[in-house]
């Protein structure tokens, strides 16, 4: 039992971890396939994170603040849309622009709203996401090793973990076999194929960036009232383009990202854990390595140095109706 | 159609830009019960009130006008450098190691090799994401973003485990020897406790370099050729791989002038994260200046100001926080960069009307 309990509360932790990693990248998921880069999605998981916090420490209700946070950010969203579909303008201008804009527009508001050097008020925990215990963690906890990987890792963790990795199937169920789901990856692939069959790629573009920002706010809302207790500036801390790595990474397909988001997670329980641990003969245990691997993964396969990373033909392209 | 006149294309649209994110801001302002006018006032006082503060000013905009130049450089070849940041970065990593490691050098062959060095690192670390996307086709947006980490993750790990001298607690390297330092501008009347120094002319000079490289050379030339059209490129017979190359390489030289700036110029020694937000205001200001040297000049000028100003602004206007300025700074971007299209149809109609 020695090895379980080292194991367990690290992979616990890989799962709390890749959450927010997974919410992110399923975002940019559904954007990119319908043709919208989206390397925004740090900015909107930023502003999502502020409005939850912000609206649950006023209300002290946590799903008012999920509300607030999907909100929060489907308002960027909306910008995104209006620049990118509407304008025609250049996608990765909007989203790096967004991410600039949320920085600015959450430290001044957190500052003017609430006066504390920047920050939300402290949640209580009425208005935070707590641990939720599964049915019969306590009474199987005891059997041979099934009990506490049941009792430890499945139970005890928050409503968003449980949601996010529901939203893996969800999501795979909606992009490859629903109606909308083809017309979506369409759009990605082949717009021009969707206007002639009569459907409006714009509509279609708005709508994945909808579901991005969505997304986007419940990973911001998980940061900031599950994982954290409260807003704190810049809090996402570069998650949102990890997200956007893995997302890379995964290939645009949402089983494999939620393998590649679970191994970044470990990556950084991992880091996490061997913080000041120092290796014989090495010194220190250089835990930066461990924490850059991700970006270095994704430039060796965008490299095409092992498999080869193949983006939705259109994305990235404004589509222009033609007479 | 939408064609706009030269000045208003160069001029016009982006003050109209500007002033929207402005009034934005003010909007902002006003409905969470801040003063407006007081703050603008305060934004400018803190910016250009005394000699003092327009020696910050200057200091500032010299960093931005780097690495305004490295966006603006690759813009015109049709690449999107988000990575200053990291190049600017790995640029203190070869200032800091050729004053370490040469400081027994003389100033006026230290001066030159520290700079060298900066420009070197900040080269090399553009150039790779160049050859990856000449030679293999990944994408130079995500690659430059993914570089930015990386330097972040070396950086940190430079710094804390190799180059903080032994029982220091603070994460910084040792002091920069003494001939390692670019004087400041005292000649010109700035007080020396401004930190505005030499780098200021050499951003001035590294604007002209490229102006004369990019609209004056037969590189340049074709630069532009393959920013406007890799069709056209690919059918004149230019070796476009060679040259996103050697373009990212000259864009990450200029980020590493924020080095030659921060560390030269005013700190003496490598600290963890120096480069604060620069490569990305850097962007911003390339957009504001239409990817022209003159128009960078004139932005980093307006960008410097406006983090000077808003340094001060917390001091003098408490309801309104000195974050703002990075609001401003997302706010012409997203209206130069992303909404550019939406006052060009209206501004085209007005003009067209006008003018008969």
């Amino acid at each position: 039992m020695g090895a379980l309990d080292l194991i367990l509360p690290i992979l616990a932790a890989t799962l709390r971890t890749a959450t927010p990693l997974l919410l992110g990248a399923l975002a940019g998921l559904f954007s990119e396939r319908a043709g919208i880069v989206d390397v925004g999605l740090e900015g909107k998981m930023l502003m999502g994170a502020f409005a939850a916090a912000a609206a649950a420490a006023i209300s002290g209700n946590v799903l008012l603040g999920l509300l607030a946070g999907i909100g929060g950010a489907c308002l960027l969203g909306l910008l995104h849309g209006f620049a990118c579909v509407t304008l025609r303008g250049s996608q990765v201008v909007s989203g790096m622009a967004i991410n600039i804009v949320a920085s600015g527009l959450t430290a001044t508001l957190a500052l003017v709203w609430f006066g504390l050097g920047g920050q939300t008020p402290p949640l209580p925990p009425a208005a935070r996401f707590l641990p939720v215990t599964l049915p019969g963690a306590a009474a199987v906890a005891n059997l041979p090793v099934l009990g506490p990987v049941y009792a430890a890792l499945l139970s005890g963790q928050t409503v968003p973990v449980y949601l996010a990795l529901a939203l893996v199937p969800l999501g795979a169920w909606v992009l490859y076999r629903t109606r909308f789901g083809l017309r979506l990856r369409a759009c990605g692939e082949h717009p021009a194929a969707v206007d002639s069959a009569g459907i409006s790629v714009a509509w279609l573009r708005y709508a994945a960036v909808l579901i991005a920002s969505v997304l986007c706010g419940i990973a911001g809302t998980y940061i900031a009232t599950a994982q954290g207790a409260g807003f704190v500036r810049d809090m996402i801390a570069g998650r949102g383009y990890i997200a956007l790595a893995a997302m890379i990474l995964g290939g645009w397909r949402p089983w494999p990202i939620l393998f590649t988001c679970l191994l970044f997670g470990l990556l950084d329980a991992v880091a996490i854990r061997l913080q000041g641990v120092v290796l014989p003969g090495i010194g220190a245990f250089p835990v930066q390595a461990l924490q850059a691997l991700p970006y270095l993964l994704t430039v060796v396969l965008l490299a095409g140095f092992m498999g080869r990373a193949i983006p939705p033909r259109a994305s990235g392209q404004p589509y222009v109706k033609e007479r | 159609m939408n064609a706009l006149p030269r000045w208003a294309e160069l001029a016009l649209l982006p003050v109209l830009n500007l002033l929207l994110a402005l009034a934005l801001t003010a909007l902002l302002v006003l409905a969470t019960g801040g003063d407006p006018v007081a703050a603008l006032t305060a934004l400018a006082v803190g910016s250009l009130g005394s000699a003092d503060a327009i020696g910050y000013t200057l200091y500032y905009a010299t960093s931005m006008a780097f690495t305004g130049l490295a966006v603006a450089v690759a813009f015109q070849g049709g690449l999107f450098n988000i990575g200053a940041e990291g190049q600017a970065y790995l640029g203190g990593l070869g200032v800091t190691l050729a004053a370490l490691y040469l400081g027994f050098l003389p100033g006026l062959l230290l001066l030159p090799l520290a700079i060298a060095g900066g420009a070197a690192f900040g080269a090399a670390w553009a150039a790779i994401p160049g050859w990856l996307q000449a030679r293999r086709g990944s994408h130079i947006v995500i690659t430059t973003i993914m570089f930015n980490f990386l330097a972040a993750a070396l950086m940190v790990y430079l710094i804390v485990n190799l180059l903080t001298p032994p029982g220091s607690m603070a994460p910084e390297s040792r002091p920069f020897p003494e001939a390692a330092s670019l004087p400041g501008l005292a000649q010109l009347g700035f007080p020396s406790s401004a930190p505005v120094n030499l780098a200021l002319v050499l951003a001035m000079l590294a604007a002209l370099g490229v102006w004369l490289l990019v609209w004056r050379t037969a590189w340049g030339y074709a630069l532009r050729v393959m920013g406007q059209s890799p069709a056209v490129a690919a059918y004149a017979g230019i070796d476009q791989a060679r040259m996103i190359i050697w373009v990212m390489a000259l864009s990450g030289a200029l980020a590493g002038g924020v080095a030659v700036n921060e560390l030269m110029g005013a700190q003496h020694k490598l600290l963890l994260g120096f480069t604060s937000g620069y490569g990305f205001t850097g962007i911003a200001v390339a957009l504001m200046g239409r990817n022209h040297p003159a128009g960078v000049l004139l932005a980093a000028l307006l960008f410097g100001a406006l983090t000077q100003g808003g340094a001060e602004l917390a001091f003098e206007v408490p309801d309104v926080p000195s974050e703002i300025v990075v609001l401003i700074q997302g706010l012409v971007i997203l209206f130069t960069g992303a909404l550019g299209n939406m006052l060009r149809p209206a501004l085209a109609r007005m003009l067209g009307r006008a003018g008969g």
